[in-house]
């Protein structure tokens, strides 16, 4: 019981590191209805740029945590227009190939910058972490789960509650309806971009202390992240974070009590089995195009 | 690989492949053996020789992305996984088993086509996106069992001292090996997009839903393109493994499957020329900038960037972009307007009606679309199904057409119960129809688009060889007056040909129900005119129309018997003239007085609806 409480700690944790992924998928996906594969490399990337920053100059956390999301928002904006724009009246096997090659180049330029050696970063807090009875609490993970729900919050306030996010929600609905109402459809896409980009980089710091800081991480979570948006329901920002949240727990248990050199391929496992049985998630998603 | 015969004794009446068609291929032949006598004779470095047996059997993998990518429209990114798999039969089969090359090698392919079909099936019914995560998650899973099975992969040591077959146990004899295999695969591969599965393949790429009211199994076709890509995957990799006597899990991995995707983009996706050319490219400009290698992740940093350009700037690769130049320069044939009749199975003295609906029902949500709609077809004559803007007319062709599952309901076509069909088996038991927004195979000329209609399934009318096919497409061409330009690409039609070319579609698979989805609609009217004596000699050929349009004219004109539709019933229901009296038909479609417009009072109805 204690190892399951333990196991279903750090499931929900990691969990939560998939969701905060998921969503930067889900929301360019709604906005372009395109998946973007290079979702993973800014994961990477942000932790990258936090080992340059926080190890390697040795500058203060909060100061390299900021540069870092601000690294983010630009690579966001560069991705938005080398990579997405130029294709976005193509079909949508162009743009697929187009953020695949992007994934490859960002995970091989941070190689032949960095080189192959994986990178540790310290965690934010002092204090490893503590008993609450029988279970240890981690503060990373602690610090994962706190700032993935204070985001999914703030997501949710941004889209439901400001003009701006219902201006991106009419963007990702109909962009010709939402042109002729005089909304800037190309910047609603670039906001978008870079908005995932600085969820996927916040992920990226967060999750980086607890995983090493490697050039593949980018290609692992987003696979993870990907696996999580198809159990929740592709498209669907509340089956991202079931998902992701599920993902984490299924991965732990499966390390714990099946194995270990094998974790990665529970998440193919049940990516698979969704797409045989409930290819349209717990939440659902038409796939079906319109005549 | 099914389909045509071979045409030069087959066909003798398509004049035009006859003349080319051994030519070419007997040139191709000659360049094949000129090549096969050089590589088994010249003396080549052991570094020339392992480059050129590393560039024949990558080219062959590459050739399988051509097939699953450039025919067929469908990513996959496991390619070196399949590749792996070819390698590894081989590998372990020689080595740890002592099977005979000749035996592994059918093994592998068997593996590797055995798993592209399940991976496929489990994954081509949902969108391109989830094939490109599956086929991903699919080589990590593959690289991480060659890594950690250590008792059978011999994990990250990987294995040695593989061996060849007998007759070809040094590197020449076993290079030439390698490019007749290439040789007779690109040849193969080259004639696939005229063969019936290398069309029914380039009509999904290019209009899925098209594709399957035309008769193709949609799902089937992309199993088989995904099947095919991954056999020839592991047919590169079985004859990879013996080229260098040794593999490890690092050459299968993620990163050659990105290799294998920059190939055949590099190169041009829509040709196996192309996939040979990028091959060669790639093989060879890393090795003269061997420095590249020397700074890991450097050269597919480069070629990341490089799959992004060439997708932005020349999508369809080198050889697409030099084959657009040879185009232009060659002066354009004139096709010999020698089409024969076109015949359409008369209809026949039966009791049933072609088409029977009974209480059809297609729900949104709350929204009732089509709402226990009921309506008889009789044979032979054109029958209109008309009603104002969102009274469900198109709705419920798509419900009869099989591109939405009726809420409820029935729908019998010449007795056959189809309510349950997927669209390309209506389409077999002889439902045609065409599109309202125009869905023709934006690939392909206006004879390849016909061609796809005469090879309907249950099409008895014409026999299913190429010369019989294309004489049918040209009569059905020639109907619709199109006969001269049967040969011209459908984009340079304008939008009114356009259509006549998707009636002449429909008209080849010599339906037993046409049904037509607003063919007026954009045209001009003098093409409705001619639209107007079209439809009318159609129905003297004694085909059976369905036909939607808002033009009363055009309907009033050649239906002889109407079914209107509002707000998803069926309000009235008879012959033509008694039809357009009824005072709910007039109310319903003209609005009462007109003091309003007539549109006005629907609109304000449909937003209470």
């Amino acid at each position: 019981m204690d190892l399951i409480l333990q196991l279903l700690f750090t499931g929900i944790g990691i969990g939560a590191v998939y969701a905060l992924v998921a969503l930067g998928f889900v929301l360019i996906f709604r906005a372009t209805n395109v998946v973007n594969f290079a979702q993973g490399e800014f994961s990477m990337v942000a932790a990258f740029l936090m080992v340059v920053f926080a190890v390697d100059l040795q500058w203060p956390y909060w100061l390299s945590f900021l540069l870092a999301i601000g690294g983010m928002a630009a690579l966001g904006a560069l991705f938005n227009l080398g990579v997405y724009y130029p294709l976005r009246h193509r079909t949508y096997l162009p743009v697929i190939i187009s953020t695949i090659g992007a994934s490859i180049f960002l995970a091989n330029t941070t190689l032949a910058l960095y080189g192959p050696q994986p990178q540790v970063l310290p965690p934010v807090f002092e204090t490893q972490g503590f008993l609450v009875g029988p279970v240890y609490l981690d503060t990373q993970y602690l610090l994962i789960i706190a700032v993935t729900a204070v985001l999914v919050a703030f997501q949710y306030w941004f889209f439901e509650h400001t003009l701006i996010g219902k201006k991106l929600q009419a963007t990702s609905q109909d962009k010709e309806m939402a042109a002729l109402l005089g909304i800037p459809v190309a910047g609603m896409i670039m906001l978008t971009f870079v908005y995932s980009a600085v969820l996927g980089g916040i992920a990226g710091i967060l999750v980086a202390p607890v995983l090493f800081v490697s050039i593949q991480m980018g290609a692992t979570i987003a696979l993870k992240a990907f696996a999580a948006t198809i159990i929740g329901g592709f498209g669907d920002v509340t089956g991202a974070i079931i998902g992701g949240l599920a993902l984490g727990i299924i991965e732990t248990f499966g390390a714990a009590y099946i194995s270990v050199p094998y974790k990665d391929a529970f998440a193919f496992i049940v990516l698979v089995a969704f797409l045989a049985l409930r290819p349209q998630g717990i939440f659902g998603e038409r796939i079906a195009e319109k005549a | 690989m099914t389909g045509s015969p071979r045409p030069v004794a087959a066909d003798p009446a398509s004049v035009a492949p006859a003349r080319r068609f051994p030519v070419g291929t007997l040139a191709y032949v000659a360049l094949v053996a000129v090549a096969v006598f050089l590589a088994a004779t010249t003396p080549f470095s052991g570094y020339v020789l392992n480059i050129l047996m590393q560039a024949a059997t990558y080219a062959i993998a590459v050739i399988g992305l051509t097939v699953v990518l450039g025919l067929c429209g469908q990513i996959n990114l496991a390619q070196a996984a399949f590749f792996g798999i070819g390698a590894y039969a081989v590998g372990l089969g020689t080595v740890d088993l002592g099977i005979s090359f000749w035996l592994c090698l059918p093994i592998g392919l068997a593996l590797a086509l055995v798993l592209g079909a399940v991976l496929g099936a489990s994954t081509l019914r949902l969108g391109g996106h989830y094939l490109a995560m599956v086929t991903i998650s699919f080589q990590q899973i593959l690289t991480l069992i060659m890594i950690n099975w250590i008792p059978v992969t011999h994990g990250p040591d990987g294995v040695p001292n593989i061996k060849r077959p007998g007759l070809f146990t040094d590197g020449q004899s076993y290079l030439a090996l390698c490019i007749v295999v290439l040789a007779a695969v690109a040849y193969a591969v080259w004639r696939m997009p005229r063969t019936r599965l290398g069309r029914a393949m380039r009509a999904v790429r290019d209009n899925e839903l098209a594709a399957g009211v035309t008769g193709i199994d949609i799902y089937r076709t992309k199993v088989a393109a995904f099947a095919i890509g991954a056999l020839l995957a592991g047919l590169g990799g079985g004859l990879f493994a013996g080229s260098f006597t040794y593999i490890s899990p690092d050459q299968f991995s993620f990163a050659e499957s990105v290799v294998f995707l920059t190939m055949a983009l590099l190169g041009g996706v829509g040709s196996p020329v192309g996939a040979v050319i990028g091959t060669g490219l790639l093989i060879l400009i890393p090795e003269w900038l061997r420095f590249l290698k020397e700074i890991p992740g450097l050269y597919l940093a480069i070629y990341g960037l490089a799959v992004i350009l060439i997708v932005v700037f020349m999508p369809e690769g080198i050889w697409g972009f030099l084959g657009d130049q040879v185009k232009r320069l060659r002066p354009r044939k004139l096709a010999a307007p020698r089409a024969q009749e076109l015949t359409l199975t008369q209809a026949a003295a039966s009791a049933v009606p072609v088409l029977q609906v009974e209480g059809l029902s297609k729900h949104f949500g709350g929204l009732k679309a089509v709402d226990e709609v009921s309506f008889t077809v009789a044979r032979g004559g054109i029958h209109a199904l008309i009603g104002p803007n969102g009274s469900g007319k198109t709705t419920t062709l798509n419900v009869l057409s099989g591109l939405y599952t009726p809420t409820g309901g029935r729908v019998r076509l010449d007795g056959q119960d189809i309510t349950r069909f997927a669209p390309h088996r209506r389409a077999a038991s002889g439902l045609g129809r065409t599109f309202q927004n125009i869905r023709l195979f934006r690939s392909m000329s206006a004879l390849e688009n016909v061609v796809i209609g005469a090879e309907r399934p249950g099409n008895a009318i014409v026999a299913q060889d190429r010369a019989s096919l294309e004489a049918r497409a040209r009569a059905a061409l020639a109907f619709v007056g199109l006969e001269a330009r049967a040969d011209e690409p459908i984009s340079s039609f304008s939008y009114g040909h356009q259509r006549l070319v998707e009636i002449a579609r429909a008209l080849a698979g010599n339906p037993v129900l046409l049904l037509l989805d607003e063919p007026a609609a954009g045209l001009n009217s003098t093409e409705k005119n001619a639209l107007t004596v079209l439809l009318r000699r159609m129905a003297a050929k004694g085909l059976t129309i369905l036909i939607i349009d808002h033009d009363m004219t055009l309907v009033s004109d050649v239906a002889s018997h109407i079914t209107v539709l509002n707000f998803g019933r069926r309000i009235a229901d008879g012959v033509t003239a008694t039809v357009l009296r009824e005072p709910a038909v007039i109310e319903a479609y003209l609005g009462q007085e007109s003091t309003e417009g007539p549109m006005i009072g629907l609109k304000t109805d449909l937003a209470t609806a």
